[in-house]
């Protein structure tokens, strides 16, 4: 366990070391920053749909779909980020519960 | 695990892996595989982080999925701040719970029945929706999502992930980057 748990520390260190220390501190081109605004929505869009669709290495649709689907017409409906992880969670768990 | 590694999906990786016996070897290559998100994440918000190079590489270690989506300020940029802040608190409310279900995870009950697993994927949906201001945005969205959700069966966790990131390179093109250019000259001085 020890290895385990060094060797995902080292190596979890130097991926989130690498982008600052070989992109900081100094002017990108046009054609980076153009990229990088579109990194957020697949990014965000690529960990929602596989936290809502995937039960380890394959596709479900259980409750924690219902459950995110409910939280996004919330925030969709009312902004509110709270209201939306709330009822995600609420729906989630009443899915679960018939 | 929680304090060192800090980074919930890849723990869960590895751990899944020891539990089910396998090795030292196989649990780091998935939680590796996992956690080459951040390799993009990383990229994006180095331009951000002000510093030298180790201080710079220090920040990094900050980047975890929620307090990166919450500082990006939608025009390529994030608040520094915002993301070191978010990842303090989230760090120590992620060792403290840790520490709790150590010491009381049997009496807890079982979170699933209580629907915890969806508040994150429910959290970044709302973030999300802040992303797509416009056509190409939620163009790239779809198919972020589209390439996770059609790799998911067929690759190791955390490949969907780092190849819906490629997604980004829409921004290649070249109305995108004449939008960006224009986008930075109507701020005048690059911060």
């Amino acid at each position: 366990m020890a290895i385990t748990i060094t060797g995902c520390a080292l190596i979890t260190a130097a991926i989130k070391a690498a982008g600052p220390v070989a992109l900081g501190g100094r002017e990108l081109p046009t054609w980076f920053t153009s990229v990088v605004i579109l990194l957020s929505p697949a990014l965000l869009a690529a960990l929602v749909a596989t936290q809502a669709f995937a039960e380890g290495d394959h596709l479900a649709f259980d409750a924690d779909t219902v459950g995110v689907a409910a939280g996004g017409l919330v925030i969709w409906r009312t902004g509110s980020i709270i209201a939306c992880v709330v009822v995600a969670a609420a729906a989630t768990a009443a899915v679960r519960t018939v | 695990m929680s304090a060192i590694v800090f980074a919930g999906s890849a723990q869960f990786a590895s751990v899944s892996i020891i539990a089910v016996g396998g090795g030292a070897g196989a649990a780091v290559a998935a939680a590796s595989l996992m956690n080459s998100r951040f390799l993009p994440m990383s990229a994006a918000v180095g331009p951000s982080f002000s510093g030298g190079p180790l201080k710079r590489a220090a920040k990094g270690q900050a980047v975890v999925d929620a307090s990166w989506a919450m500082s990006s300020r939608g025009d390529g940029s994030f608040d520094e701040h915002l993301l070191l802040g978010a990842s303090a608190i989230a760090y120590v409310t992620w060792v403290a719970g840790t520490a709790v279900g150590a010491i009381w995870g049997d009496k807890l009950g079982d979170p699933d029945a209580l629907g915890l697993d969806a508040i994150f994927p429910a959290f970044f949906f709302g973030l999300l929706l802040n992303e797509l201001h416009s056509g190409r945005a939620r163009g790239v969205a779809a198919l972020g999502a589209t390439i996770a959700v059609v790799l998911v069966p067929i690759a190791p966790p955390g490949i969907p992930v780092l190849v819906a990131s490629l997604a980004s390179l829409v921004g290649l093109t070249r109305r995108a980057r004449a939008e960006a250019l224009e986008r930075q000259e109507a701020e005048g001085e690059p911060r």
